[in-house]
């Protein structure tokens, strides 16, 4: 690949006696400004990975020992029902939360840009739960899903008196409590960002697919979403980092409750690392967290990128 | 020059003065989980005593059970944030800590004091003490062997307060009829594992106990008595409420306080509940220890660590507060509140209540002093129980048989 070469670069290259300047060197400045962050990156993200991996095939308890015991916290690991209902509780937080949270946002966003009357007035309320923390949020719920005071009194104040919701102290459903937490605290976002993308599509668009005569609902089907794949991926890493790390709406709406069957990994992370100063086990459950991750995120990451090589090249 | 010089000198003069001035007082901050009516209460006495000496008492509670408030306390000391003072259930729990040296050696103070020849049991000091060093200043005896009976509830029922646990579940039905539910249980986990204990030590006695518990014998622990125990806690999970939402220990007090669900199976920390809400034991409640079958208490309790400070005075202060925990007026003002006895066995209790009387009776045979649950098992095992017994509590499809086999393994491969 050549460079376009300016008349003031040859006037450099000229001084420096025809000799190019090594790699290394080009673009100094930017390359100094960036070590701290590669050096955070480095160290806090690699280096912190890569000392949690080590230290999960230990039998490290509050403190970090090398005592190496194999794959042992691994095999109890994967023995362990709370691991498996939290792998289970987590794959249905995050399909609900993220086949919920996008079309709900979706089509918020939608209806908001129907250049309806008091928009900015309802963007400000559906993005307002964003503003809360999940432990408030997890607080609130508590009391809106309560059997004897919430949402439940209020419906049998209504009239119907034989109502009863309590699925905060059902095992089968208090996981779907903390989903609609979840979504009721992380939607307004997901609409805030299609949004703003719904704004980014060109109004000429609209005025073409008008005259073509095709109906509002498969313009936005099948012309202006594809467009939208940006947004759309943005909005899906938000979303995906924040299943992953979901852990004080837990702690804060049903403490892994009614007996454990809501529980979460990362939570079983902190249960273990703390508060039963077991840091190998903790470590071996973050390990396999990271590895799921990995798993999903290296084959996106390479589709995404050597897709724009292409691009690039062709 | 000189005047630059002069003012040096009196800077220096004063700064001297300054920090060799014996400072008696320190402000030190003191983390616990007692935050109950009744505890707040007694931690009052605690900090009154502590300032009283001239000292500052900084309050640091945290909300929640010891499992939200132990993590906090643990991370701090660790990540070199240490606090002045600090409760904790003695036992294994800060073992690292103090073998990561820490914590402060309290030896000292302890051999001046005499601690070996007043506190009672020997095992309190026992938990305190590693490799013949003393590291903890036991504050009060707690035991989970009780179960509380609200009075009103039956009488609400028209039927006689049951005396021991098998009337308990047959009175069931009758006070299901007057609406009455009959066990009040909290949903956190170690409310559950701690009700199994006492369910367990009350129908399988002290030698199946200490068994199962201490000796960890596989015969025992899988035995045919430990098989209908199982059996019986499967059957009780139907004296809970379905509906149950109540997370506290102290909220499950207070229905049986308020006679809304007939009994409890709880530590005699609630005993402050009773008290702070105006009731007299024998009167509106009444109280069995050992489920009125098995008349044993363990002896477990809280006990403050000092993690180690850069400042001597502030270590001189901790010094002073651990003194004065263990002395005979805040012990007695401090266990009346708490509902707990006092560590010392040479101090006037001639104010306590019937139900703490019907326990220091107990506790007089030493053979009916139980290990307590905290000083037997690493967290880490406590935390594994206390997730199978509270999956079992909440989910009737569970089967007694394949619980009971997970516990015996739990058990069998602890540390």
């Amino acid at each position: 690949m050549k460079e376009p070469v300016s008349n003031s670069e040859v006037a450099v290259k000229s001084a420096l006696k025809g000799r190019r300047r090594p790699k290394l060197l080009r673009n100094l400045a930017a390359k100094i400004a960036a070590v701290p962050m590669i050096l955070v990156a480095l160290v806090g993200f690699v280096g912190c990975s890569v000392w949690s991996i080590f230290y999960s095939f230990t039998s490290s308890k509050s403190l970090p020992k090398e005592r190496f015991v194999g794959f042992a916290q691994y095999e109890r690991l994967f023995d362990s029902s709370r691991w498996q209902t939290s792998v289970e509780n987590v794959a249905i937080y995050g399909v609900c939360s993220l086949v919920f949270s996008l079309t709900i946002g979706f089509l918020l966003a939608v209806a908001l840009d129907q250049k309806i009357r008091f928009e900015n007035t309802f963007r400000t309320i559906f993005l307002y739960p964003f503003a809360l923390s999940f432990i408030v949020t997890g607080l609130v719920w508590q009391w809106l899903l309560n059997a004897e005071f919430g949402i439940a009194q209020v419906i049998r104040d209504i009239g119907f008196s034989g109502f009863e919701m309590n699925i905060l102290s059902n095992r089968e459903y208090a996981i779907y409590a903390i989903v609609i937490a979840g979504l009721w605290q992380g939607t307004g976002l997901v609409m805030a960002l299609m949004l703003a993308g719904l704004r980014g599509i060109d109004q000429d668009i609209w005025k073409a697919s008008r005259v073509d005569g095709i109906p509002a609902w498969r313009t936005y089907l099948f012309i202006v979403i594809p467009m939208m794949k940006p947004v759309f991926i943005t909005t899906l890493v938000i979303i995906a980092s924040g299943i992953v790390k979901v852990f004080d709406l837990v702690v804060a709406l049903t403490a892994g409750g009614p007996g454990g069957s809501s529980e979460l990994p990362a939570k079983y992370v902190y249960d273990y690392m703390f508060g039963r100063a077991n840091l190998g086990q903790a470590l071996a459950a973050s390990t396999v967290m990271l590895i799921t991750v990995l798993i999903i995120l290296i084959p996106w990451a390479y589709l995404e990128f050597s897709q724009k090589r292409n691009a690039k090249h062709g | 020059m000189k005047l630059v010089r002069n003012t040096l000198a009196a800077a220096i003069a004063f700064a001297a003065i300054a920090t060799t001035t014996p400072a008696s007082a320190a402000e030190l901050e003191v983390t616990h989980w007692w935050t109950s009516g009744g505890e707040a209460a007694a931690v009052k006495e605690l900090a009154d005593a502590f300032n009283a000496g001239g000292d500052t008492w900084k309050d640091g509670a945290i909300a929640g059970s010891a499992g939200v408030a132990r993590p906090v306390i643990v991370s701090r000391i660790i990540g070199g944030d240490p606090m002045g003072a600090t409760q904790l259930n003695h036992g294994r729990q800060a073992e690292e800590l103090v073998e990561e040296g820490l914590m402060l050696d309290l030896t000292e103070l302890a051999e001046k004091e005499g601690w070996k020849d007043i506190v009672r049991p020997a095992s309190l000091l026992e938990s305190c003490t590693l490799d013949g060093r003393i590291y903890c200043v036991p504050i009060n005896i707690h035991s989970f062997q009780w179960m509380w009976i609200s009075l009103n509830a039956y009488k609400k029922a028209g039927i006689d307060a049951p005396k021991d646990w098998n009337e308990f579940v047959a009175s069931a039905p009758k006070l299901r009829e007057a609406g009455i539910t009959p066990l009040a249980v909290g949903a956190q986990t170690w409310q559950t594992n701690g009700m199994f204990g006492v369910i367990r030590l009350g129908l399988g006695g002290m030698d199946l106990f200490l068994k199962t518990d201490v000796e960890r014998d596989s015969e025992a622990l899988r035995s045919d008595t430990m098989a209908a125990i199982w059996e019986a806690f499967g059957e009780a999970r139907k004296l809970d409420d379905d509906n149950n939402s109540i997370q506290n220990w102290n909220d499950a007090t207070s229905q049986v306080i308020n006679a809304s669900h007939g009994a409890q199976i709880m530590g005699d920390w609630a005993q402050g509940e009773f008290q702070v809400a105006g009731q007299t034991a024998g009167v509106e409640y009444d109280c069995l220890p050992g489920l009125g079958i098995a008349p044993a208490l363990d002896t477990g309790g809280d006990a403050f660590y000092f993690p180690k400070q850069d400042d001597p005075e502030k270590t001189a202060a901790q010094l002073r507060m651990a003194s004065m925990m263990i002395s005979k007026s805040v012990q007695v003002a401090f266990n009346l509140k708490k509902g707990s006895l006092p560590v010392r066995g040479d101090v006037d209790l001639s104010a306590a209540n019937d139900c703490m009387k019907k326990g220091l009776e107990i506790l007089k045979s030493p053979e009916n002093i139980v290990p307590g649950g905290t000083q037997l098992f690493s967290p880490d095992t406590s935390g594994q129980l206390e997730d199978l017994l509270s999956e079992f509590w909440t989910n009737p499809d569970m089967k007694p048989e394949d619980a009971h086999d997970t516990w015996a393994t739990i058990i069998e491969e602890a540390e």
